[in-house]
């Protein structure tokens, strides 16, 4: 009896774990469960054909060339810059570091309005340095460079705070055994530190260019919204859905709603098979 | 090795690693183009303005009817979303059911699905003829396209926060704490609130922290479902996007500057709480 009580008393009874878990299905339901399967339901509500139209029209395949560049641009100028600070941060031990981790972090807490808005005021007609690049004819803002340089913005951190604690995690003994063995700084970097965090590293990576490819805000404020030009995918979706062309807004945003999911799929392979390879936090 | 004991300074601890300079000198180039003379241009132009000119723009009545309705609208946000996400993790921490894996990869989708794909979704969900939105009108409420909408895009931007910041916890809690208050005589309900509730306060507060910080800064999702009326439905990345097409860059930098503000000091916030979550972690 008295045990019975005290095994209730650690777990709840079945009816309430049957109302927790409902509720929490229901939360996970409409928010997010249901969103994606409109997107789809809306996205093949005029058939396969309409729906491959509306993703082929030149504007759309503008679009997407220029997701797929900027993303080709932003994704691996933030791998440099994230191998090399982690490198200079996991490896060394210095003054200052923490707030320099924290400066790394800063873009997260910025609205990606106001990441947008800083390059207008930088290269913009009324910018800081945009007279001088009028005068030379190079447009930043209103054109393809502002849309990288917003993107590199928004998706700064995410393979620095991916590498950082994995490297501080394994320290630095692998690497200074290879350097009093002989090797050069680069061999120790190629084949000792990197295949160590190849899988922190595409961890970061993955999410990195969701990011960058999915980005609406920031490439909003600096984009002036030239169809077939200036337009990535989720402009473009805006612009169809501001037109009332549902269907092909939809089409198009079901593209960018099957890479999120490809991109999630992927992320819990990594987890679930690589955790131990990957950031702390992750294990 | 003496030439790099030699180049070691008084700020740094010597190490037979190379790398250091370049590694560090790329770091900081990086760092200072892309992200600090950027936001310096933007304090630089706001600090254009005289004080009273700053005050002016910062706290005029459209302004604050725009930050009643972000700071509202996203505390409201992160409020459903501590309850609920302390209730997710929970069940997937406790209990086996059918889909879980399916639905732990799910909880980060926030994360990954673009903002403006989220907005227009959320819109064709609950706009009146949608699937949730007919049946809340047959109920009255009318959602999208007016300030409810706008916590409903919150609740989904801000959904994985406290989910993923509570889940550690509730993982490496002792189960025989719970036996001990259990044999102590305590009810499931005085174990919740008595044991359970005090480990996990801190981390499902620096994920309300964090959720509400996202929630602030949030655009994409957000337009397509808030109607955006000045004064009613007006958030504030929104009303700085109009001040920019507007060309009053000046105007648009203050408001910027004042929600860069709120940032940082939820960030030192949110330090302060992940310090107090691994404090209260060791303790258990």
């Amino acid at each position: 009896m008295a045990a019975t009580r005290a095994l209730a008393a650690i777990t709840e009874s079945p009816k309430v774990r049957l109302a927790l878990l409902l509720l929490a299905l229901a939360y996970i339901l409409f928010f997010l469960v249901l969103p994606v399967v409109v997107v789809f339901t809306e996205a093949f509500g005029r058939g396969f054909t309409y729906y491959v139209e509306a993703v082929s029209e030149p504007d759309a395949q503008a679009a997407i060339k220029l997701t797929l560049l900027v993303a080709a641009i932003a994704v691996p100028a933030n791998v440099v810059f994230g191998v090399a600070a982690s490198w200079a941060i996991a490896k060394f031990d210095f003054v200052g570091k923490s707030f320099l981790i924290t400066l790394i972090d800063l873009p997260f807490s910025v609205s990606p309005v106001i990441s947008g808005l800083i390059y207008v005021l930088m290269f913009g007609g009324h910018g800081l340095i945009g007279p001088w690049l009028d005068q030379h004819d190079i447009q930043i803002i209103y054109a393809v460079p502002g849309i990288v340089l917003a993107t590199i913005f928004v998706t700064f951190p995410f393979v620095a705070r991916e590498l950082i604690p994995l490297m501080q995690e394994q320290g630095t003994e692998e690497e200074e055994a290879a350097r009093s063995l002989g090797a050069s700084g680069w061999q120790t970097f190629w084949r000792v530190t990197l295949p160590n965090i190849k899988w922190g590293l595409l961890y970061g990576v993955l999410l990195c260019n969701a990011r960058a490819m999915g980005e609406f805000g920031a490439v909003s404020v600096v984009s002036g919204h030239i169809r077939g030009f200036t337009n990535t995918m989720p402009l473009h979706v805006e612009i169809l859905y501001n037109e009332y062309n549902l269907p092909a807004a939809f089409a198009v945003a079901s593209l960018l709603a099957f890479l999120a999911l490809v991109t999630l799929v992927a992320k819990a392979i990594l987890e679930w098979r690589y955790g131990h390879e990957l950031a702390p936090v992750h294990h | 090795m003496t030439a790099a004991a030699a180049r070691t300074s008084f700020w740094r601890k010597p190490s037979i690693l190379p790398g250091f300079g370049l590694s560090m000198g790329f770091t900081l180039l990086y760092l200072s183009f892309i992200v600090l003379i950027p936001l310096a241009a933007l304090i630089l132009r706001a600090a254009g303005l005289s004080w009273d000119e700053f005050i002016g723009v910062v706290a005029d009545p459209r302004a604050l009817a725009a930050y009643r309705l972000s700071f509202g609208a996203s505390f409201l946000a992160a409020a459903v979303n501590i309850v609920f996400g302390v209730l997710t993790a929970w069940v997937l921490v406790r209990y086996d059911f059918p889909l879980k894996r399916f639905v732990e990869g799910l909880v980060d989708l926030p994360f990954a699905l673009p903002t403006a794909v989220a907005g227009i979704a959320l819109t064709a969900l609950f706009a009146e003829n949608g699937w949730i939105g007919h049946i809340l009108a047959q109920a009255g409420l009318k959602v999208a396209f007016t300030p409810l909408g706008v916590v409903i895009a919150l609740v989904f931007i801000g959904l994985p926060f406290v989910v993923r910041t509570v889940q550690p916890v509730l993982q490496d809690l002792n189960k025989e704490v719970e036996e001990a208050a259990a044999s102590l005589g305590a009810n499931r309900f005085q174990t919740f609130r008595r044991v359970l509730l005090p480990a996990i306060l801190p981390a499902a507060l620096t994920g309300f922290a964090l959720a509400f910080a996202r929630a602030l800064g949030e655009y994409g999702s957000v337009i397509f479902i808030a109607g955006n009326l000045p004064m009613k439905s007006e958030i504030v990345p929104l009303l700085i996007i109009i001040k920019l097409e507007q060309f009053d860059y000046a105007g648009a930098a203050a408001i910027s500057v004042a929600m860069l503000a709120a940032a940082f000091v939820l960030l030192f916030m949110i330090n302060l709480l992940q310090r107090w979550s691994r404090a209260r972690i060791g303790a258990f």
